[in-house]
């Protein structure tokens, strides 16, 4: 059964552990969900890049068997295109081998074709093509302190990737190893962690080490970043050169998930979990938390979520639009997905009982029509 | 000629154009790193899924040189004469 979608379309694509699935909807409340494309394969990271009059979907599909690669979609995921000798791959001289696609990043408007990856083992690509051939970052590569990274339990990653307007400023997180900032392009990489605790090491304040979750910039202060680490929720008002508590009032001061809204100034979502010894939401009671005053205050946002969850979200299984007002939403690694139209005031159940949700993202589209679309809440086979 | 087959899996062959078995030319022994290389050269896609870019063989894909897991053998090493079959079968594995 096909889902013709108006001119106001939104798709949300939903990477879970063993495939993908996508969802749109004419209005955020109402969804028809389609899938499971890459059936058995872990889908750890999507892009959507709406720019240059098209809705391409690129997803980093990992199979146990037969290894990582990079699919791109330009008919929301009517069919799938592969590069023949793979999207990403290790030069031969750095004698690694890729394991996990952990990020694709579409860089700004003014950078059409421009895409990043980060991956794992702790690497960040760059891509001039749309996402179909990446480059890797020798700078951060060649870093003299690679080799004291550590690695998450979940894998060595680079798993964030903010970039400014002009191009010229990078911000990468991985854990175990910080925040690091380029203001070359990507050329050079210093550590910027002053002011985040890591207590789990000798040194509780190094130079890097920390273990941040997430980092996101918000979109309309310059220079101004986010952070959720394992313990610890912080702000930056000077690029990362120094970072500030903002966890007083939040339940938690764990999680992994940090997002910005699209164009305000101040606001931003997490949503806390208990932790170490539980890693569920706090008294098992699902909420998420933003704040429109740059993190001095947190509004606790659960309307429409089930009164108990015992899952974790995940630190890309949570996302925004760009739409107005802008949309959140984010999925368990018990296989439900939230969406809210109204910026986390009420969300919606997009779709339950899927597999683990490894990463969400959300945009809204041109006209679309979505092939083997079913009613909300029935995923199966397209 | 009597070449080498390279027996695939069903959930590979569309990543050989369909075909269930390959045949790589051989007119004396050579390596199982070199069947691969040959099977690289044309199906680029494929090898991908069965070496990573070290050249080593994913963990949880085994290949046999006339039923003998090569992990139990010479590795990539493993000769592989003028007729014998490589099998290819992925780990019976996952959850």
């Amino acid at each position: 059964m096909g889902c013709m979608a108006t001119a106001e379309s939104y798709v949300l694509a939903i990477g879970t552990k063993k495939g993908l699935w996508l969802a749109t909807s004419p209005d955020r409340t109402s969804w028809s969900v389609s899938g499971p494309h890459f059936l058995m394969s872990e889908i750890p990271s999507i892009g959507i890049d709406t720019r240059e009059g098209r809705t391409r979907i690129l997803v980093g599909v990992r199979s146990e068997h037969w290894g990582p690669t990079v699919f791109h979609s330009d008919d929301l995921g009517e069919t799938w295109t592969e590069p023949e000798h793979g999207a990403i791959r290790f030069p031969s001289d750095t004698e690694a081998a890729l394991e996990r696609v952990w990020q694709i990043h579409p860089d700004a408007e003014a950078r059409p074709g421009v895409v990043w990856a980060g991956c794992e083992p702790i690497s960040v690509w760059k891509s001039t093509d749309g996402g179909e051939h990446f480059e890797l970052n020798r700078g951060l590569w060649d870093h003299p302190h690679r080799d004291e990274w550590g690695a998450g339990f979940g894998g060595a990653a680079a798993h964030s990737i903010v970039l400014d307007r002009t191009g010229e400023k990078v911000h990468v997180a991985m854990s175990t190893g910080g925040v690091y900032r380029s203001l070359d392009g990507g050329s050079s990489w210093e550590p910027r962690n002053k002011g985040i605790s890591a207590y789990f090491m000798p040194d509780p304040n190094p130079e890097f080490g920390q273990c941040v979750h997430k980092i996101a910039a918000d979109a309309a202060v310059d220079g101004r970043l986010y952070a959720q680490n394992h313990h610890g929720v912080y702000r930056s008002d000077d690029d990362a050169e120094s970072w500030e508590s903002i966890a007083e009032g939040l339940p938690a001061d764990f999680g992994f998930v940090m997002l910005t809204h699209p164009r305000r100034a101040g606001t931003a979502w997490v949503i806390p979990l208990k932790a170490d010894g539980e890693r569920i939401p706090p008294e098992g009671k699902l909420a998420v938390h933003r704040t429109d005053d740059a993190g001095a205050s947190w509004k606790r946002l659960d309307a429409g979520l089930p009164q108990a969850e015992f899952n974790s979200i995940l630190r890309d299984a949570a996302c925004v639009d760009a739409a107005e007002p802008a949309g959140v939403y984010f999925g368990t690694r018990g296989g439900s997905v939230y969406a809210s139209a109204d910026e986390g005031e009420h969300f919606t159940e997009v779709v339950s009982h899927l597999p683990d949700v490894l990463c969400i993202r959300a945009a809204a589209v041109s006209p679309v029509s979505a092939p083997g679309a079913m009613a909300a809440g029935t995923a199966g086979r397209a | 000629m009597a070449g080498i087959s390279v027996v695939l899996p069903s959930v590979l062959q569309a990543f050989a154009g369909g075909r269930p078995v390959l045949t790589a030319p051989a007119e004396q022994d050579v390596s199982v790193a070199g069947v691969l290389d040959l099977v690289a050269a044309e199906y680029p896609a494929l090898s991908r899924r069965l070496r990573d870019e070290t050249g080593t063989v994913r963990r949880h894909v085994n290949i046999y040189v006339n039923g003998n897991e090569i992990r139990r053998l010479q590795g990539l090493s493993t000769p592989v004469s003028p007729g014998a079959e490589v099998l290819i079968i992925q780990s019976v594995a996952g959850g």
